[in-house]
């Protein structure tokens, strides 16, 4: 039995492993989900939903009805006196809004109000009733301040906010000089709005004391660091909290960080001596969580008369709240899609007094590449050559900004597919040229890439005598299918059949995990699986005395030479234990690694009203080994789907006078719904990328968002000649520029 | 004291008059597959049928359905006897993170009753019945009930899959 750490950091590209040889076969296969049974019935506990039927109290949040001030007064007088209310936290220790991405605690407000809509109470009660209408009791006192709510209000105060997700700038060559003397020069700028995360789960948690020790059950995508910001933010050592996310409803980056919600459980179950439970509302999702950044993009793209890009600039403007300096990674991929020897790509920060702003679904690819995807088309059809032709005369045979080689890259593979499968030749050669009734058809295509990374995360999987294995991993499934493709990675290097494995997660006393986010969580967590199963091989090996590389393992028995004997039999009555650590390595450095793809789509723009209804929608995508088909396919169909959100919809709206974030709500803040989406086709590339992790495999559940946008405004162009440059491409925006006839 | 009839058993509870149906099922009956999404009847997560009819449980008040008998998540079908409808939603993956799954299947079963009864849609052809149960009527039917992990295309087959077996099988127009 296995004791040591087994870390491995992913240094070199790994060979060929037990994962090619398939034995059992169960790994990419379509298998359904593993707790697919418990969502479908109802029966999978979300956080609000633990500690169903006990005696439990109710909190509800106060907010602040003003975008800037100094807070006089909290009475909460008032609140306390009324039925059946148990304590009011207020101060200045509640949180402002949901914690920045592994930072180590949320900020605070500290007596003052920093946005429109944040948090300044929690009042807790006997009923869900009692504290929501007690919460209307809270009488607050403010010194009105001026607060800043504009984005282009505040661009000459914008600064270069230091490394984030990726280098604020990325320089190269003489970009001004050879632009300014290129034949052909392109220059728009775009902008594109603040987008909400809006999962379906609103962020809530449930609070439990025992003494000293705290449980929190909370909707969390990274529980490694959200716990520390829930103890930091209670003010206890992390050792005495535990943080279970078994099932997340949705995250998309909104649960990166702790919501206020956390936080307040616990200092109210404190306060009222039970345990409380704390959903926000959908309102308070949207303006006390995080959003995504509104940004103002300039793409400049200098050519020859060929359409050889020389030079390649990506200027962007984005916003965060005071303190804050994450950025919206505008250009992260622009920094390596396409060719071109001299380079400007820049980020700079300003500050508004409007909630803070992290990751929503692909940070960066989402908003950057409805630019960059809509510049390459207007400007393919100002060289009279067709975007897939210009952009593969551009296809850059090492990252252009630093030279590196990439890990593996079919995007020309993915354009060639995809073009075949859709018909790429008998889309309208002229914009407005094909009519169908009162609508003009067009078609449109985009790149997709997107940065792959891999995190430290570790698992362990427990071989019992009875031959069944449980896998042990504090990661999360948000929806991604994390339980799903763990147990199927244990399946196949263990040789069972997926049934026969168990997979528990979601809870900060099982080994510490990357968590999901950043399309990193399958391969990363995927990656410890992998090695803790390896641990185990190694063992049973030993244990057969032969090596490792001779040892089969299907079905549930061992076969090496002509023996061939049940894993019950090997393992004589003991359990064992594997462990395994991934870690990132030097192949991060040595090379350039992203996943690619390629988005083609129809669109119908109504002729009279300026609607537009997307038709079809084809991505093709190389991501390394595809884990789960069926999982990874319907990952694909979300990143598609918010694309058309991006593209035609979405957009949160901020009042320049007062930092309300006016449609705050479902209603009013228009994500897709069913009819908003035609059927879709997702195409998966076969590919291994040896260099990106332990499974070959790639971050995919970004990808397919990435770029999707830009295919779409491309395809309202090819249709009726009308290009949108300020996102979404609402019907106003199409209608005022629409052919007549 | 109010008396509500919840997947075929009575319960009695002692309610604050101004608790949801929703509310009265998820904090006072432990019944918590119907899921809140947004309180204000946005999202359909909270779909339950009520006497046969799909509503937002998060719209109406639980003591103005004394006498009614509302069918949630839980009354469908267990995670090992499946209803034909949940077994569908699982064999073609129509969902991610489930959150708005129980609203969808409820309405997916509340939806297609409608079809039936020749209810029609913004995109039916006529108003008198008689269309075809197209992807298009799914898509629109469905539009009460957004899901943000973007599963529609495999909503679409899942409701069409279990409609379809359920023809095949010549079964009766009965719901459950
Ligand atoms: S919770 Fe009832 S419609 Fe959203
Ligand atoms: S499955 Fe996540 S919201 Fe629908």
């Amino acid at each position: 039995m296995t004791t040591d750490a087994n870390t491995y950091a992913m240094d070199e590209a790994v060979g060929e492993t037990r994962l090619d040889r398939g034995t059992q076969g169960v790994l990419g296969k379509p298998l359904n989900r593993y707790e697919g049974a418990l969502k479908v019935s109802g029966r999978a506990p979300y956080a609000y939903e633990h500690l169903a039927g006990e005696d439990v109290a109710y909190g509800f949040m106060v907010t602040a009805g003003i975008g800037r001030a100094k807070i006089r007064s909290v009475d909460t007088s008032k609140a306390e006196a009324a039925p059946g209310v148990l304590t009011v936290i207020s101060g200045d220790d509640v949180l402002r809004a949901s914690a920045l991405p592994m930072a180590p605690a949320a900020q605070t407000i500290d007596g003052e109000v920093f946005h429109y809509g944040q948090p300044l109470a929690l009042v807790v009660a006997e009923t869900f009733e009692a504290a929501r209408h007690a919460a209307t009791l809270v009488e607050t006192l403010y010194e009105p301040g001026q607060g800043r709510y504009s984005l282009r209000d505040q661009l000459d105060e914008a600064v270069n906010p230091g490394p984030g997700a990726m280098q604020p700038d990325n320089l190269r060559g003489e970009f001004e000089a050879v632009f300014a003397e290129a034949e052909v020069q392109f220059d728009e700028t775009y902008t594109t709005p603040s987008h909400s995360a809006a999962a379906m789960e609103p962020h809530a948690s449930v609070a439990k004391w025992d003494g000293d020790n705290l449980t929190v059950w909370s909707s969390c995508q990274l529980l490694e660091t959200n716990v520390i910001q829930i103890a930091n933010g209670v003010g206890v050592p992390v050792e005495n909290v535990r943080l279970l996310s078994p099932y997340v409803g949705g995250g998309f980056g909104s649960k990166l960080g702790i919501g206020p919600d956390a936080v307040l459980a616990a200092l109210g179950a404190k306060a009222a001596g039970k345990p409380v439970k704390v959903a926000l509302s959908r309102q308070h999702v949207f303006q006390t969580t995080s959003r995504r950044s509104e940004t103002i993009q300039r793409v400049r793209i200098g050519t020859t008369k060929e359409g050889r890009i020389t030079a390649l600039a990506h200027e962007n403007f984005v916003v965060n709240s005071t303190g804050n300096s994450f950025f919206e990674p505008v250009a992260i991929s622009t920094v390596f899609l396409y060719a071109g020897e001299n380079r400007k790509i820049t980020h700079r920060l300003a500050e508004t007094d409007v909630l803070m702003t992290a990751s929503v679904r692909a940070p960066g690819e989402a908003v950057g590449m409805l630019s960059l995807e809509s510049a390459m088309d207007e400007l393919a059809i100002r060289l009279d050559l067709d975007p897939i032709e210009f952009r593969k005369l551009n296809e850059p045979e090492v990252a252009p900004q630093d030279d590196l080689p990439f890990s593996s890259r079919k995007l020309l593979q993915c354009y060639e597919e995809g073009a075949s499968r859709f018909g790429w030749q008998n889309r309208p050669e002229k914009p407005a040229s094909r009519r169908e009734g009162e609508w003009w058809i067009g078609s449109g295509m985009a790149a997709a890439s997107r940065s792959h990374q891999l995190m430290k995360s570790s698992a362990e999987v427990e071989l019992a005598p009875d031959g069944r294995a449980t896998v042990r991993t504090a990661m999360t499934d948000i929806g991604t299918g994390s339980y799903t493709i763990l147990q199927q990675i244990t399946a196949e290097m263990l040789g069972l059949p997926p049934g026969h494995v168990t997979v528990l997660l979601g809870d900060t006393a099982l080994p510490p995990s990357s968590g999901s986010g950043g399309s990193w969580g399958a391969n990363s967590a995927g990656s410890s699986v992998y090695l803790a199963c390896e641990d185990l091989v190694r063992e049973l090996a030993k244990r057969l005395d032969v090596d490792p590389s001779d040892l089969t393992l299907k079905d549930g028995q061992a076969i090496a030479g002509n023996r061939q004997i049940p894993l019950g039999e090997i393992l004589g009555g003991e359990t064992l234990t594997g462990r395994g650590t991934i870690e990132p390595g030097k192949t991060a450095e040595t090379t350039n690694q992203a996943s690619y793809g390629a988005h083609f789509c129809e669109v119908a723009v109504n002729a009279v009203t300026g609607e537009t209804r997307v038709r079809r929608l084809l991505t093709v995508a190389a991501a390394g080994r595809i884990l789960n088909e069926k999982t990874a396919t319907s990952q694909c169909y979300g990143g598609q789907i918010w694309g058309i959100g991006s593209a035609l919809e979405e957009e949160l709206v901020i009042d320049p006078r007062t930092g309300l974030l006016v449609n705050h709500d479902l209603a009013e803040y228009h994500v897709p719904v069913n009819a908003d989406v035609p059927q879709l086709e997702v195409v998966f590339l076969e590919e291994r990328d040896t260099a990106a992790s332990l499974l070959a495999g790639k971050g995919l559940g970004e990808l397919a968002l990435a770029g999707v946008g830009a295919a779409i405004t491309n395809a309202i162009y090819n249709a009726c000649g009308v290009r949108v440059r300020d996102y979404p491409a609402t019907l106003d925006k199409v209608l005022a520029g629409l052919p007549d006839a | 004291m109010i008396t509500l009839t919840v997947n075929d058993t009575v319960h009695e509870l002692d309610l604050d008059p101004r608790t949801s149906l929703l509310d009265a099922l998820r904090d006072h009956l432990a019944l918590t597959g119907t899921k809140k999404g947004c309180d204000h009847g946005q999202c359909g997560a909270c779909t339950v049928l009520v006497n046969g009819r799909r509503i937002n449980s998060c719209l109406t008040l639980a003591i103005m359905h004394e006498g009614d008998a509302v069918t949630t998540i839980e009354g469908l079908g267990t995670p090992e006897a499946l209803h034909p409808m949940q077994a569908s939603f699982l064999d073609h993956d129509g969902f991610q993170c489930g959150y708005c799954t129980p609203g969808q299947i409820v309405s997916a079963l509340g939806m297609l009753d409608e079809f039936r009864a020749g209810w029609p849609s913004h995109v039916s052809e006529s108003l008198d019945g008689g269309t075809e149960l197209s992807d298009e009527e799914i898509s629109e039917r469905m539009s009460g009930n957004i899901c943000r992990c973007s599963a529609y295309p495999n909503i679409v087959h899942a409701i069409r899959a279990a409609r379809d077996e359920r023809a095949d099988k010549g079964e009766s127009e009965e719901r459950t």
